[in-house]
């Protein structure tokens, strides 16, 4: 069974937000929300600076804090991938989820329901990348199964050096950054 | 020095989560209160079976019990922003999942509540069970069968227990939200219900003094509810006692255990430690210890020790200052709990 992540290269990213944007078009994204997103982050003192930005998303994570203590089973793991998955029809609108969430991932749907990034699961059932992937003018994201060796996202994983956000959540994310 | 820019911009999320509001601080207030009722009815459901206490305050206690759980699962239907899909949470259990426990440990209560109320509902609401016969023989079925009674009584210590160290739980497995990780959460929640409990069953004895028959009408039936034992005298000495020394015991059990919270978050990680630091400085320090600890604990403490000394004589300015208290507990750790997250551990 497939393990689907993501692999971003900030040395190639420049923060243009065309995946933003992208997002927002293929999922109608309601305005004033967003799935995606751009941080900056520098770090040092002047003038030793070094600056990461980074397209920033659900991580889906291995193991998903908003999907344990979902109390309808509204946020799931989806069987094909192992995606992070919200059935709106499923979800009550708690926001236990969104508070268990340590990046923010989530939001409330202005229809009430929880809402996030899918990983553009319909698109990946035919066989496309996210739509934040295929936009991307510097080519610096990747998208594939993890738990494929001959994957290009195995491939990075082994070969460059890479971090994920907030380790210690202990939430293991699938969105890998290298650096 | 790491500054951090982010284009995100979702409402109720940025810049700091504030998804929950007024709802769920009352709901986990009127949720813990009612425990603590259910506790202490049980408790002393027990003591009146068993020939060592007079009266049956307890046994009417599920009246208001009732009233105010009502109250608190509209708070938090109130808070759901999905509101026609909620019949969703009765379809499924979620073992990993707090809330699913609590949805369906507040059923089970619902229905003890219910159950137990009807004990004295006849008496307490006679207008009531004049319309409905069915109240009375079920007051009645319930009245000869002491085994039953016992068992509501055992039920209601069970629950009450479950229900108040639950509403602490909710909050403390949220693992992006450092204020809460503390399994301290629980008893401490349960602890001020037990508090808040003792204050309620108090004001509510004084605010209607004894009168027979009960007068008619929902608030006040159930209210004189909880007064009818307690009468013929305004509440005697001895049950006005026996309320504030066990409150006493119970306001210093919540000072021990938010003592040991800090401790527990000040000795653990980066974000925890942070997390503590909101309760020492920013906008929630002063509420807390002004509120929470001073008003809502230490005063209550001070006067009811004055009071059990004969110093000063019995008021229901100590109850009022433990609702105050227990209320500021339940907002101040929901708002501060949301605005505390994890922490990089890169930056340190």
């Amino acid at each position: 069974m497939a393990r689907l992540g993501m692999v971003i290269d900030t040395r190639k990213c420049v923060g243009c937000m065309d995946c933003v944007v992208a997002c927002q078009t293929e999922n109608d994204v309601p305005q004033g929300y967003c799935r995606d997103w751009i941080t900056t982050e520098v770090r040092g003192t002047f003038p030793h600076l070094a600056m990461e930005i980074r397209s920033e998303r659900c991580n889906h994570c291995d193991n998903p804090p908003c999907v344990t203590c979902c109390p309808t089973g509204a946020s799931h793991v989806e069987k094909s991938g192992g995606t992070v998955q919200v059935t709106a029809g499923k979800c009550i609108g708690c926001k236990a989820c969104i508070s268990s969430c340590p990046y923010g991932a989530r939001y409330v749907h202005p229809k009430g329901y929880v809402d996030k990034c899918t990983f553009c699961l319909h698109r990946v059932k035919d066989g496309k990348d996210p739509a934040c992937v295929s936009v991307c003018p510097t080519h610096c994201m990747y998208f594939g199964d993890l738990d494929d060796p001959q994957s290009k996202v195995s491939e990075l994983l082994r070969t460059r050096l890479w971090h994920t956000l907030l380790p210690d959540a202990g939430t293991k994310p699938r969105v890998f950054y290298l650096t | 020095m790491i500054e951090i820019t982010t284009t995100r911009h979702n409402p109720m999320i940025d810049p700091a989560l504030h998804v929950w509001g007024w709802e769920i601080p009352v709901y986990l207030f009127l949720g813990g209160m009612v425990a603590g009722m259910m506790v202490l009815a049980g408790w002393h459901m027990l003591k009146v079976l068993r020939g060592e206490a007079e009266g049956s305050f307890a046994v009417q206690t599920p009246i208001l019990g009732f009233i105010l759980i009502n109250l608190g699962m509209g708070a938090l239907f109130l808070d759901l922003e999905h509101k026609l899909y909620v019949w969703r949470v009765y379809l499924t259990f979620e073992p990993t999942s707090p809330m699913s426990w609590g949805s369906w440990i507040l059923i089970l209560v619902y229905g003890l509540l219910a159950v137990s109320a009807l004990i004295r509902l006849d008496e307490a609401w006679p207008w009531l069970a004049q319309r409905v016969p069915l109240i009375g023989r079920a007051s009645r079925y319930l009245l000869d069968r002491p085994g039953l009674v016992g068992a509501l009584a055992a039920l209601n210590i069970v629950f009450g227990i479950a229900l108040g160290i639950y509403t602490g739980i909710l909050l403390s497995t949220m693992v992006a939200r450092p204020l809460w990780n503390s399994a301290i959460l629980g008893p401490l929640f349960l602890v001020s219900g037990l508090s808040a409990a003792c204050a309620v069953v108090h004001i509510a004895a004084a605010a209607l003094p004894g009168r027979r028959p009960a007068p008619a009408g929902m608030i006040a039936g159930a209210l004189s509810a909880l007064v009818q034992p307690l009468t013929p005298q305004y509440p005697p000495q001895a049950h006005a006692v026996s309320l504030v020394r066990f409150d006493q015991i119970f306001l210093a059990a919540e000072l021990a255990l938010i003592a040991l919270l800090i401790i527990g978050l000040a000795s653990s990680n980066a974000s925890q430690i942070a997390a503590a630091g909101m309760l020492f400085a920013g906008p929630y320090a002063l509420a807390f210890w002004g509120l929470v600890v001073g008003i809502g604990i230490l005063v209550p403490l001070a006067l009811q020790a004055l009071e059990l000394r004969h110093r000063i004589p019995h008021t229901l300015v100590p109850a009022l200052l433990v609702l105050a208290g227990g209320f500021a507990l339940r907002w101040i750790m929901v708002q501060a709990g949301q605005a505390s997250h994890f922490i990089n551990a890169a930056a340190f």
